[in-house]
């Protein structure tokens, strides 16, 4: 198990007392306090990290979250705002004296403004539920994490999610006006708005990818944008790793950016074509899936331009999809890349680290030694333009001496990522599983700084706490080995 | 131009340059050390923008100059904070590529003649007219190396594209004026250079009309990157646009050669209710739009015995754009144009607290946020030059300056009065 700071012995003792306080602010089922009710909430996407928490507050309103948030400041409560649970990195995982505070009733569409391309969404709508709001006057929402069916857009917030298509359209906070927020102490606070850019300090930018440090999101306004009038996909594959990587860097080079520019290797390509049927190239020690948007002619000309650059690379085989269905079912792979690789190891971990592109070819040699060297297969798949990294590492959870190799293994991947001018996540957030790497990336200095920064919104460190930044030695020393 | 505004551009006698970052740092530590305020600068083109700052003694990162870093396949470029914004532009040309947020240049805005610094345009998070499409200087600042009000050196962020690795350091640091860390190095996303360039122009729209073209053009699929309404009086300050004779509603498209001949005509066609377009090309484009993001409808003052004025920059939802200026040219005689399909109004109106107080009540009642970005220092010493926080922000944002800034030394009073 984790490390979290040591539960509070005198909130543990009051637990009934603070169910009854909550129960007096949130409507008879926003309030569970029963443990076999509190099961479904005490892990989220890293199944691995498990505890119950003290509580969990399902609130309706802006205003009930305040309620919850006053009550849980007064009495000391720790704070671990949660979304649909689908952080990769532990960022909702509880902590035994804690209130799970869970904004999955908060679903409403508030407005949707077509002439001023924004929404105004409450914390719990779905990714994908914006953009099927939206998707009837041709307008979508960009950041389009894989999880999009089931993570809400409160928790993209908090970890500043990205996808596929984060090269052209941006990551969560590129694609963000306003919030509303509730802090520690209970207070609602406007952020921006429906027109861009703040005139005091970036709080929007500030508070995207806070990861529930610094206060809680209950509403947010995001730009939505009118679809293109096309997309198609192109596959090109490769006999080798280091000629695939700079077939990317050929095509950038170029000046064209693709909407996606997604890297898989053979492990990958297997998986996901068993899984999909997309008619990935099985040959292939590389595979790049290139999408292009616009008219038909235009998409025409920038495949063509693209293809031109790929046969300088000596492709196996060059593909482009010739029909809606055949450009579905290759992000149908792609997309369900990590469930694949499921179907295929009980168990597997997801790794998030960003390398500079120029690195990728030395970053896949070394990760294929340290496979060898642990005895634990890995499939990699890759945000090719932005250097998104995802090595998924497959174990068995039921095997502690396997799961505790795969954690190594990961975060020796990480440690390799930050060496070549990389960074520990690129989009899934540190949560609990990358907190004790933060040393890795940033020098005490530097995460003292970040510390201030969160004692400034959160003085008694009560928002959700043990996540984010490496336990400080006094809390640690308590802590069973 | 007014006497106060030639005399602050006007190097500080005991301006200090250091030639590293280490110097940088000690310096700022040792004002640490004995209490006293630094006003933080680069060559000083925009020392008249906001509040003036109170202190005896001027640091500037001009010395801390040079590219670092330029990796065009990983659209990747690191330079000194400062690095003039034109050499770097020239670098990235050389190579087809652009700074994204097109940054704008006051210098004829503010009569300065200090060359902008890459440091600048982060701390002031600048953005040009491609912000409606493509994000201002704050969706492209990928790292930062900087010092702290105690003379720690902190880096966040990285040299990598994406990146949510602990607190978003970067997003808080840019656009905050010198007045939590002083820039030492910004490292920025950047993007090919469009091969092509074309606006389409409607002519003789009222404000109300040309909003709706430009949402009309915003919301359609052709990459609309430019979006902006300038009344008659601003186009005919234009050389550009006077000859078109009224009104002018702007819609860019930059792409590849052929995708802008193809974008043009079908943005020409599906805005046909508007009126007929005219098609400007590349070269008149690239200098329209640098003209409009520089300010340069409301740069000159009018001549004669006017009175000084103001300029203001306004940023609401789009479509209440032209009712914030109507209202303004309505009640203080307000000079104005519009950019970002409306959601940028810039407003020029006599330099009076009374024209202030009504910009304020105008842009509040539209939801929106304005900087009072060029006044006499009369007028900016008296007034908040950006809105004021609710109480609880107010709480948040003096602590977030402690953390960063404990003894208050840097640009104290920059941003706002006591802060």
């Amino acid at each position: 198990m984790i490390a979290q700071y040591e539960p509070k012995p005198d909130v543990m003792a009051r637990r009934e007392q603070i169910l009854a306080g909550l129960r007096l602010l949130l409507p008879p089922t926003g309030v569970i306090g029963e443990a076999l009710r509190l099961k479904p909430y005490e892990t989220d996407g890293l199944a691995a990290y498990r505890q119950p928490p003290l509580a969990v507050a399902l609130p309706e309103t802006t205003e009930q979250v305040a309620a919850v948030m006053a009550f849980c400041h007064a009495e000391g409560v720790r704070v671990v705002p949660r979304g649909a649970g689908t952080s990769l990195s532990g960022g909702a995982l509880p902590m035994a004296d804690s209130v799970v505070l869970g904004l999955m009733r908060m679903n409403n569409i508030l407005d949707i403004n077509y002439a001023d391309r924004f929404a105004v969404v409450q914390a719990g709508v779905t990714n994908i539920g914006i953009t099927q709001a939206v998707a009837e006057r041709n307008f979508f929402y960009a950041p389009d994490p894989s999880s999009q069916l089931a993570c809400m857009i409160g928790g993209n917030v908090m970890m500043n999610s990205g996808g596929a298509h984060c090269l052209r359209y941006g990551v969560t906070a590129n694609n963000l006006l306003g919030l509303k927020i509730v802090t520690v102490q209970g207070e609602i606070i406007e952020i921006g708005g429906a027109h861009c850019d703040a005139a005091g300090y970036d709080w929007l930018g500030l508070l995207t990818g806070s990861e529930g440090q610094l206060a809680l999101v209950t509403e947010v306004t995001v730009r939505i944008l009118r679809s293109p009038e096309g997309q198609r996909a192109m596959l090109a594959a490769f006999d080798g790793i280091e000629v695939a990587g700079r077939c990317v860097d050929a095509i950038i080079s170029s000046g064209i950016i693709p909407v996606a520019l997604e890297f898989m290797d053979r492990p990958c390509i297997h998986a996901c074509e068993a899984f999909a049927h997309a008619g990935y190239p099985m040959d292939a020690e590389a595979m790049l899936i290139i999408e292009v948007e616009g008219s038909v002619a235009e998409q025409d000309d920038l495949l063509g331009r693209i293809k031109e650059i790929c046969r300088k690379f000596d492709p196996i085989s060059l593909k482009v999809s010739e029909s809606v269905e055949e450009s579905l079912a290759i992000w149908k792979g792609r997309k369900g890349a990590f469930g694949a690789v499921g179907r295929i190891s009980p168990d597997y971990l997801c790794m998030d680290g960003t390398i500079p592109t120029s690195q990728l070819a030395f970053v896949l040699r070394r990760i294929a030694e340290m496979s060898a060297a642990c005895g634990l297969a890995v499939a990699n798949v890759f945000h090719a333009g932005d250097g998104n990294l995802h090595p998924l590492i497959m174990f068995d959870a039921n095997d502690a001496a396997s799961f505790h190799a795969a954690e190594t293994f990961g975060a020796d991947i990480l440690r390799l990522c930050v060496e070549v001018g990389g960074c520990l996540t690129g989009e899934h957030g540190v949560g609990v599983e990358k907190r004790d790497l933060m040393g890795v990336q940033f020098t005490e200095i530097e995460l003292d700084q970040q510390r201030r920064v969160k004692s400034a919104f959160d003085p008694d460190w009560l928002l959700n706490p043990s996540k984010v930044f490496p336990l400080k030695l006094p809390a640690m020393a308590d802590l069973p080995a | 131009m007014s006497e106060n505004l030639v005399a602050a551009d006007a190097e500080a006698p005991d301006t200090e340059a250091p030639a590293t970052e280490a110097g940088l740092a000690a310096r700022i530590r040792s004002a640490f050390e004995s209490g006293e305020p630094l006003a933080v600068c680069g060559h000083g083109s925009k020392a008249v923008m906001l509040r003036p700052v109170q202190a005896a003694h001027t640091v500037s990162t001009r010395h801390l100059s040079g590219v670092s870093l330029y990796s065009p396949s990983e659209l990747i470029l690191s330079a000194g904070a400062g690095t003039k914004v034109c050499e770097i532009e020239a670098i990235l040309a050389a190579q087809g590529q652009h700074l994204i947020a097109e940054p704008p240049d006051f210098s004829a805005l503010y009569g300065t003649g200090g060359a902008p610094t890459v440091g600048g345009m982060v701390a002031a998070n600048l953005a040009g007219s491609r912000r409606v499409a493509w994000g201002a200087t704050r969706d492209h600042v990928m790292g930062l190396r900087a010092v702290a009000g105690n003379g720690e050196v902190l880096r966040a962020g990285g040299r990598v594209l994406k990146n949510v690795t602990g607190l978003d350091i970067c997003k808080l640091l840019t656009g905050s004026h010198g007045t939590l860390a002083v820039l030492s190095e910004v490292t920025l996303k950047v993007l090919p250079a469009p091969e092509r360039r074309a606006t389409l122009a409607i002519v003789g729209l009222d404000p109300v009309r040309g909003v709706a073209a430009l949402a009309a053009a915003l919301g359609s699929p052709y990459a609309v990157s430019g979006a902006a309404y300038l009344p008659a009086e601003a186009a005919a300050r234009m050389p550009m646009l006077a000859w078109l004779g009224g009104s002018v509603t702007l819609a860019r498209i930059e792409d590849f050669a052929p995708s802008v001949v193809y974008r043009t005509d079908r943005l020409r066609g599906e805005l046909a209710s508007f009126g007929a377009g005219e098609v400007l090309d590349d070269g008149a484009t690239r200098a329209l739009w640098s003209a409009i993001g520089n300010v340069a409808p409301l740069a000159l003052e009018p001549s004669g015995d006017a009175p000084e004025q103001a300029v203001w920059r306004v940023s609401v939802r789009p479509s209440a754009g032209p009712a914030v200026a109507a209202a303004l040219a309505a009640a203080l005689g307000a000079r104005w144009f519009m950019d970002w399909g409306g959601g940028l109004v810039w407003i020029a109106a006599p330099a009076t607290s009374a024209a202030h107080a009504e910009v304020a009540r105008v842009v509040a009642a539209a939801g929106g946020v304005w900087i009072l970005m060029r006044a006499p220092d009369s007028l900016r010493v008296a007034v908040d030059v950006i809105p004021p926080e609710v109480t609880a922000l107010a709480r948040i944002s003096r602590r977030v300056k402690a953390a960063f800034d404990p003894k208050g030394i840097l640009n104290p009073g920059r941003m706002r009065a006591g802060m």
